[in-house]
């Protein structure tokens, strides 16, 4: 073994191998991937993958909080939430009656919030009262629902659906779950029926469980607290300064007519990639698909033009003065996804993050013994729209997040300067497609995945060119791109400092001294 | 195209609806929805490839689950004894121990080189500790095999423990202590174990800056010298191989192994805090982590069938009665759920959770009373009974829709002594569930007035103290110091 250990034979042989198994796969999907794009819009994508009697869909539409509107901030994961709620069928029995109902209760939110927000001469009496009439109306729509309560996500469980959730981040919202095979029918007049016949039911309700999630992941956690600080200072003008969870006061005022005005808008089939991956034929499987998803109206693509982000010319930062232990974050601009240095960017994530050999972890975490955890990564806060590549490290006790920025300065200055190795390029390379072939193994992943790519290139197969790119890059793009973004004043930084422990627990700085 | 892949960031970057845990009203349907009259074929029998079981001369036994899909081969070897048999003193030990297994390197390499010369190849090899056992294992590119099953070979058997590795380990063990009291739901998580089996039990200990400090390379090797050896070992390989092939090349790397010793496992005896309330106040947040908590039960428990349905009706998903009453219905909280839940060999924890802003914090907790209340007073019915069946029958083949699943189940069986058919009895004992079943199970383990109710949360900002609720216990969560010179520049930070 000993001999083997530096033995470049090893590495170029593995090299070779590693192109042929991939080339077989990307063959072997050729044949077993058919995409079809219906007329009204729609694309979907079959990948035949007979492993086990069952399937997986992730339906990929291409609006995210990037499209929130101004004062509306949360929106799209509101709707996502909506999306669970059933449609004219599915959580009630008498439509006719609840679409009334729901009305009146949209009518007195608007006359409660026109009071509310009143800047002046707000009448709280008259306020009171109002307030009191929207939990009415509420309370009167709820009859026609609250004995099917979550029928949609009781039908999925009940049927054996497995996995049922949704995200949404900055750049896209992704519906998924899994089931039998046999479901598959029944899963695409689920799936097309509720982006065809939507009801916003119970939505103020939702909105206090999107409330409470807010609460959970932002306002109660520091790493919540420190992030959205950090992505408001480091974009001005690209919503990516907002948080996709939504500020507390528009979370408090956006109401179901803004949601389904959101829906109207950019939930068009022409925005929506339906990609199935497991043990069906596409022969079969397509004109179920084509017969459910055909029903959901054409409607022209919505425009989603937003803001360009402007050159940073000045270095920023946000200090948190928390209770909780030290963090270090900064971010360099970066452009989008469609860059032709795209995968130099990942190239740099890689060399810098990837394993114990991983430049910030030897610098940081073996060397100098300063951190416990150091990373670089892109695709910050999203990757669609020009973004964020970013450097973190979390201090060990007795150190603090300006030893941490001086250590991951050392190392970008090394990328500026010095060229990467052989070795470390090599690595590189046979590690993007190790985990191109890793990443072929599950129906999940590769709906994901296949959904992701054929949205964002209107190409699935980019999933398997981005690695084709990645072997053309050299030591000079990494020195090239690291000079062009790692500077000074295209640099935003967010600290986490320790500010004492919260008052009466005696609890002391780090290390537990008191 | 790459996004942002660290937990803390990805965590808060994406929002999720978030279903993971059920709403039991009633439905009657008098008349055939549309959804009803889609035609469900019957699945086609699906019969998942089994792995091939061998027991070696030694005692060590391998299972070997062939997969063709990919080009890769990964192995586990998983080896009797961990965490609960370390003597309290050196609480932490299977944690520095699981990393410098591996960070360590061999008596032949160090474990630098053996990152370089594994990372070349887009391969892992790593090691790992956790309650009841430790762990080796890699994954790679099948035709790096012989390259790397010699890398894990020599791991698993002549660990060198190096000094310099030690000394990181600790530091970052001493990392994670110093940010344990950071979030709220690690420390909800934390205490509610201690409520549940004793603060001192191994169970729910942590490692502290001086049961760490006091672990030394001569445990990590006494530990590696008592513990590991063929007849404690089960390994489970999977992938792209042969397995005639495969059997011949583990025989060779183990069949002369010597025997050694076995593992036991000490006798360990939960002693749960006194039902009450316990109070952690937390003065940086605007939400309440609330648990309700006591001893639940094991998977060999004849009644582990009835208590899956009833946690499956009760607590477990978005057609739970906690979800459709607590989230939906009265908007209470996002992350809401729970049930009885079952251990391999030592009971599992009984656990009501729920999360909600701190002016509903007593508010919630009496929601949850209710609802266990409820289940006397409305007993999980037919409906319910039927929809949490279908829910466990439905998905029962994503237990075994991959080759490697299979091969998890079946380790997981050969460690605890499970027969190795358990799967398709939990099918069979779930079918068998009837409604009397879960309303017993129901009346047998969830009491009420044996729970103790933890309550992490910005005590100040509460709808009414919790003291209103009973006596309350308040919990002292502070870090015990670090040993006097352990830390550098103790108490440098502001």
């Amino acid at each position: 073994m000993k001999s083997r250990l530096t033995s470049i034979q090893i590495i170029v042989v593995c090299f070779v191998l590693c192109s042929l198994a991939l080339g077989q796969d990307l063959a072997s999907f050729e044949k077993r991937t058919t995409v079809k794009k219906l007329s009204n819009g729609l694309t979907i994508i079959i990948c035949e993958r007979p492993e086990a009697p069952v399937f997986s869909f992730f339906t990929h539409v291409d609006v995210g909080s990037v499209q929130d509107p101004m004062g509306k901030t949360g929106l799209a994961h509101m709707f996502e939430h909506m999306a669970f709620k059933g449609t004219d069928t599915i959580g009630t029995r008498d439509y006719a009656g609840e679409k009334v109902a729901l009305a009146k209760v949209e009518d007195a939110y608007a006359a409660y919030i026109a009071e509310r927000d009143k800047p002046v001469d707000r009448d709280e009496q008259k306020l009171k009262q109002l307030e009191q009439s929207w939990k009415d109306a509420i309370a009167a729509a709820d009859k026609f629902s609250a004995a099917y309560n979550n029928e949609f996500g009781k039908i999925v469980e009940g049927e054996g659906g497995e996995g049922m959730n949704a995200g949404t981040n900055y750049d896209e919202t992704q519906y998924f779950y899994s089931f039998p095979v046999n479901r598959l029918e029944l899963w695409a007049y689920l799936e097309s029926e509720r982006f065809l016949h939507p009801v916003l039911r119970q939505f103020y309700k939702e909105r206090n469980v999107v409330i409470e999630e807010r609460r959970m992941r932002v306002d109660s956690n520091p790493f919540g607290r420190l992030l959205e600080q950090f992505s408001e200072e480091a974009f001005v003008a690209h919503p990516y300064h907002r948080p996709t969870i939504g500020w507390i006061s528009d979370l408090n005022s956006f109401s179901a007519a803004d949601a389904q005005i959101f829906f109207d808008k950019y939930y068009v089939p022409s925005n929506m990639v339906v990609t199935v991956v497991g043990d069906v034929k596409a022969s079969e499987a397509m004109p179920i698909l084509e017969k459910y998803f055909s029903r959901i109206p054409a409607r022209p693509k919505p425009d989603t033009a937003t803001t360009t982000e402007p050159a940073q010319n000045s270095e920023r930062s946000v200090v948190l003065h928390e209770q909780s232990q030290p963090v270090y974050l900064e971010g360099y601009h970066r452009p989008d996804y469609r860059s032709p240095d795209d995968q130099v960017y990942d190239a740099i994530a890689d060399l810098m993050s990837s394993g114990r050999t991983s430049r910030l972890y030897r610098a940081l975490v073996r060397d100098k013994q300063i951190a416990s955890d150091s990373e670089g990564f892109t695709g910050y806060p999203g990757n669609k729209y020009p973004h964020l590549f970013a450097f973190y490290a979390l201090p060990i006790p007795g150190h603090k997040p300006q030893e941490m920025a001086d250590a991951i300065h050392v190392e970008i200055e090394r990328l500026k300067k010095e060229d990467i190795s052989d070795e470390e390029l090599k690595m590189i390379k046979t590690r993007a497609k190790a985990n191109l072939i890793r990443s072929l193994g599950s129906n999940e992943g590769l709906a994901s995945e296949l959904g992701l790519y054929q949205a964002r290139y209107d190409d699935w197969r980019e999933l398997f060119r981005s690695v084709d790119r990645i072997e053309k890059v050299t030591k000079a793009d990494i020195r090239r791109v690291a000079n062009r973004t790692f500077v000074p004043d295209n640099r935003t930084v967010g600290i986490i400092e320790f500010a004492g422990g919260p008052p009466g627990t005696g609890a002391g700085p780090q290390g537990g001294g008191q | 195209m790459k996004r942002a892949r660290f937990s803390f960031f990805a965590l808060v970057l994406a929002v999720f609806i978030g279903l993971g845990i059920f709403s039991g009203n009633v439905q009657l349907w008098a008349q055939t929805q549309p959804w009803q009259q889609i035609p469900v074929s019957k699945l086609p029998a699906f019969h998942p490839p089994q792995p091939k079981r061998i027991e070696l001369p030694n005692g060590m036994v391998v299972f070997l689950q062939e997969d063709h899909e990919l080009p890769t081969i990964d192995g586990t070897a998983r080896i009797r004894g961990g965490e609960r048999s370390v003597p309290a003193n050196k609480t932490g030990l299977t944690d520095i121990y699981g990393e410098v297994w591996r960070t360590g390197g061999t008596k032949s390499q160090t474990g630098d080189q053996l990152d370089d010369y594994l990372e070349q190849r887009a391969a892992k090899v790593e090691t790992g500790g956790s309650v009841d056992s430790t762990t080796v294992s890699w994954s790679c590119l099948k035709e790096d095999f012989d390259d790397v099953f010699r890398v894990f070979e020599d791991v698993l058997k002549n660990p060198e423990f190096r000094a310099d590795k030690i000394e990181i380990a600790q530091k970052g063990q001493y990392d994670g202590i110093s940010r344990r009291n950071d979030e709220p739901g690690q420390i909800a998580g934390r205490e509610a174990a201690k409520l549940v089996y004793g603060a001192k039990n191994p169970y729910a200990r942590v490692p502290e800056y001086r049961t760490v400090a006091a672990i030394t390379r001569q445990d990590l090797v006494e530990w590696h010298g008592k513990y590991v050896h063929p007849n404690n070992i089960i390994l489970g390989v999977v992938g792209d191989f042969d397995s005639a092939k495969m059997e011949a090349r583990l025989r060779e790397a183990f069949a002369s192994w010597p025997r050694g010793p076995a593992a036991n496992d000490p006798e360990i005896k939960p002693e749960p805090a006194k039902p009450g309330y316990y109070e952690v106040d937390k003065t940086d947040v605007n939400q309440s982590n609330i648990q309700m908590v006591a001893l639940g039960i094991t998977r060999k428990n004849p009644d582990y069938f009835a208590t899956s349905v009833f946690n499956e009706a009760f607590g477990g998903g978005s057609s739970s009665r906690l979800f459709g009453d607590i989230r939906t219905t009265k908007g209470l909280a996002y992350a809401v759920g729970g049930g009885v839940g079952a251990g391999w060999d030592h009971p599992g924890m009984l656990r009501l959770m729920v999360s909600t802003k701190s002016k509903t914090t007593i508010e919630s907790i009496q929601a949850l009373d209710e609802e266990i209340a409820g289940l006397a007073k409305r007993p999980i019915d037919d409906e319910e009974i039927k929809r949490a069946k279908d829910a466990i029958l439905n998905s029962f083949v994503f237990r075994f829709d991959s080759p490697a699943k299979v091969l998890q189940e079946k380790m997981a069986y050969e460690f605890y002594g499970y027969p190795l058919d358990f799967l398709e009895k939990f099918q069979k004992g779930i079918e068998g569930v009837t409604k009397e079943d879960v309303a017993r199970v129901a009346a047998k383990y969830v009491h009420r007035e044996q729970m103790a109710v933890l309550v992490v949360g910005n005590v100040s900002e509460f709808d009414k103290p919790l003291s209103s609720l009973g006596t309350v216990n308040k919990l002292d969560i502070a870090i015990p110091a670090a040993p006097p010179g352990l830390m550098p520049e103790q108490g440098e930070h502001p």
